[in-house]
């Protein structure tokens, strides 16, 4: 399957990433509005540290423990892609103590929220379309 | 082949996926002495709170039996294992055959044989669904409530019960809450969060005799209360194994690949014991990632696969009216502190190893120690320094992170 995979050799450390990833997952059709005066909560983050930086949004790992140990079923697996029920999501953060990439976060409402590929928003992930330097790519390996 | 699950939880319920991993067709039968479809145990606070409902607290969706081809038995108790004609009886005189067996039978509250409990015309456990709607029943607005047991399950029950009413008093025979999570500090910083928002806590106290609705406390003091919880600890239900000879300590003792010491028998989840990998000893780990990885281990075993599962460890996250901690691992070695304004962190040190950590306060990205214990990566390896100050992929090597981010995992 199609993952979402970073090289920090290209990274220019531009944070471009974390705002399309805000906007596409913002349900607003204006990216001044959705991303103007606000604190965004990407599902990508970039890390850094001098000349070093990269992104990192969830894996995908073909044995999820964010999955496995997630305490209401709000976190399922289906065809490689690992989503989140809002609805059933609690926010007890059993899926923070289990991810060890550090990908899931909250949400600006309490319950988590973690990259979905972008399944939700059509088509090739914002964050890879949106990535200058082609840091950030979507393909099989 | 025939599956029997006994257990219709996080291990019964990680066993069917398990088994259907491998073995899309062959019977499954679960036999639960539960009335509900599979609901998620730890949602009954959120759901007494309101932050969940009966349907969104479902551990799988209505449709899980049917997709998984399982027969579910509900309401029915499993009285005994024939390990020789390989059958299950139940209290409904039933007797089930099976090929390979599950008992993913979990634990059960503990009541101690207090002085005077049967004086107390009602009194509550806090374990299952039934346990919770209860209580919601029992509870009014400003019922004075007394939890003994300031462990999770006593605190999660009294988080619950706090937009109800705020007489609510905790009592513990330890001289701190939360005493098999936290360490004296981290427990007195979520105490007095606790006490800040209304709990009363008696600790290192106990109680000497109840008379009717009152306690008598071995301090001498007393309390009047509307309702009784008992929350001092879970036993698990080992009897269906022992029964038919098999190898029971405090838990059911299993080997890496779930298997009990019968043939043919696999058993995971709380009625179990666990080897954890961060102190080196076999103990009960009664948490839900452990019981589902375990029940799904057992389930690629029966279907005839070779699965292991060998990186157990104590942990947890919690949120306390608003204050979130993760904990993990054990509490030995070398401790490393960090605090800041809004968080108290110690990390747990040993042979170059991190086998432990307390995180109260801003918990992000935790995880990335829970695996440092989990692959017991060498700290040497990594910059220790700079994850110390906060979990982050930036402290591995560039060989790790390229890694990581580049490859599927
Ligand atoms: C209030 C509360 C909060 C919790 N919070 C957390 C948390 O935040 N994080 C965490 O990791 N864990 C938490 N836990 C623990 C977690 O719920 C358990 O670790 C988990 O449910 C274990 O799953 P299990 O399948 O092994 O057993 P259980 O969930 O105990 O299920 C066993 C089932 O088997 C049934 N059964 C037993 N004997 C028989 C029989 N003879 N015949 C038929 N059926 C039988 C039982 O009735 C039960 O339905 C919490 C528990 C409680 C009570």
């Amino acid at each position: 399957m199609k993952r979402i995979y970073v090289n920090e050799k290209w990274c220019l450390g531009c944070h471009l990433c974390e705002y399309y990833c805000a906007f596409a997952n913002s349900n607003i059709k204006n990216m001044v509005d959705a991303l103007k005066d606000v604190t965004i909560r990407p599902r990508i983050k970039i890390e850094e540290l001098q000349s070093i930086s990269f992104a990192v949004s969830c894996r995908h790992c073909e044995e999820p423990l964010c999955v496995k140990g997630c305490i209401s079923g709000a976190l399922t697996i289906k065809d490689g892609v690992i989503t989140i029920d809002k609805n059933k999501c609690v926010g007890c953060y059993t899926c923070v103590l289990s991810c060890p990439y550090g990908a899931v976060s909250p949400s600006d409402h309490g319950v988590m929220q973690k990259c979905e590929l972008c399944t939700q928003n059509g088509g090739e992930p914002a964050c890879v379309k949106g990535c200058i330097n082609k840091a950030i790519v979507f393909e099989e390996r | 082949m025939n599956y029997v699950i006994i257990g219709n939880s996080a291990a019964g319920i990680g066993c069917v996926e398990g088994i259907r991993n491998i073995d899309k067709d062959n019977r499954i039968t679960i036999i639960s002495d539960e009335a509900q479809h599979t609901y998620s145990r730890p949602l009954i606070s959120y759901l007494l709170e309101g932050k969940t409902d009966i349907n969104r607290m479902k551990y799988r969706p209505d449709d899980f039996y049917k997709n998984n081809k399982c027969d579910i038995k509900l309401s029915t108790r499993v009285t005994s294992i024939d390990n020789e004609k390989k059958t299950v009886s139940t209290d409904k005189d039933e007797i089930i055959p099976y090929d390979k067996l599950l008992v993913a039978t979990g634990s059960r509250a503990f009541v101690p044989p207090f002085n005077g409990l049967d004086s107390v015309p009602h009194y509550h456990t806090f374990m299952k669904l039934d346990d919770a709607l209860a209580l919601d029943n029992d509870v009014k607005e400003n019922s004075r409530i007394f939890i003994i047991g300031a462990g999770l399950i006593g605190l999660k029950c009294a988080e619950s019960l706090h937009y109800k009413t705020k007489n609510i008093i905790i009592a513990d025979l330890a001289e701190r809450i939360l005493p098999n999570v936290l360490d004296n500090e981290c427990a007195s910083i979520m105490q007095q969060h606790l006490e800040e928002k209304g709990f009363t806590f008696m600790l290192a106290d106990s109680v000497e005799v109840f008379e009717g609705k009152t306690a008598k406390m071995k301090s001498g003091k007393t309390i009047d209360f509307d309702v009784l919880i008992i929350a001092v600890g879970v036993r698990p239900n080992t009897e269906l194994v022992k029964a038919i000879g098999g190898n029971v300590n405090r838990g059911i003792v299993i080997d890496e690949h779930c298997n009990t010491s019968l043939p043919d028998i696999y058993a995971a989840g709380d009625c179990t014991e666990s080897y954890d990998i961060s102190a080196d000893v076999t103990r009960i780990l009664a948490i839900l990632p452990n019981a589902y990885i375990q029940g799904e281990c057992a389930g690629k075993n029966m279907a005839g696969s070779d699965c292991i599962f060998n990186k157990a460890i104590p942990m947890n996250a919690t949120g306390l009216l608003g204050m979130h901690m993760i904990t993990a691992g054990s509490y030995d070695g070398v401790t490393h502190i960090v605090k800041s304004d809004d968080t108290f962190k110690k990390l747990f040190v040993k042979d170059n190893r991190l086998v432990g950590y307390i995180i109260i306060g801003d918990v992000l990205r935790a995880g990335i120690y829970t695996a440092l214990i989990r692959n017991k990566t060498p700290l040497d390896s990594i910059d220790f320094e700079l994850i110390k100050d906060k979990p982050q992929l930036m402290a591995f090597s560039r060989t790790d992170r390229a890694k990581f981010l580049g490859s599927v995992v």
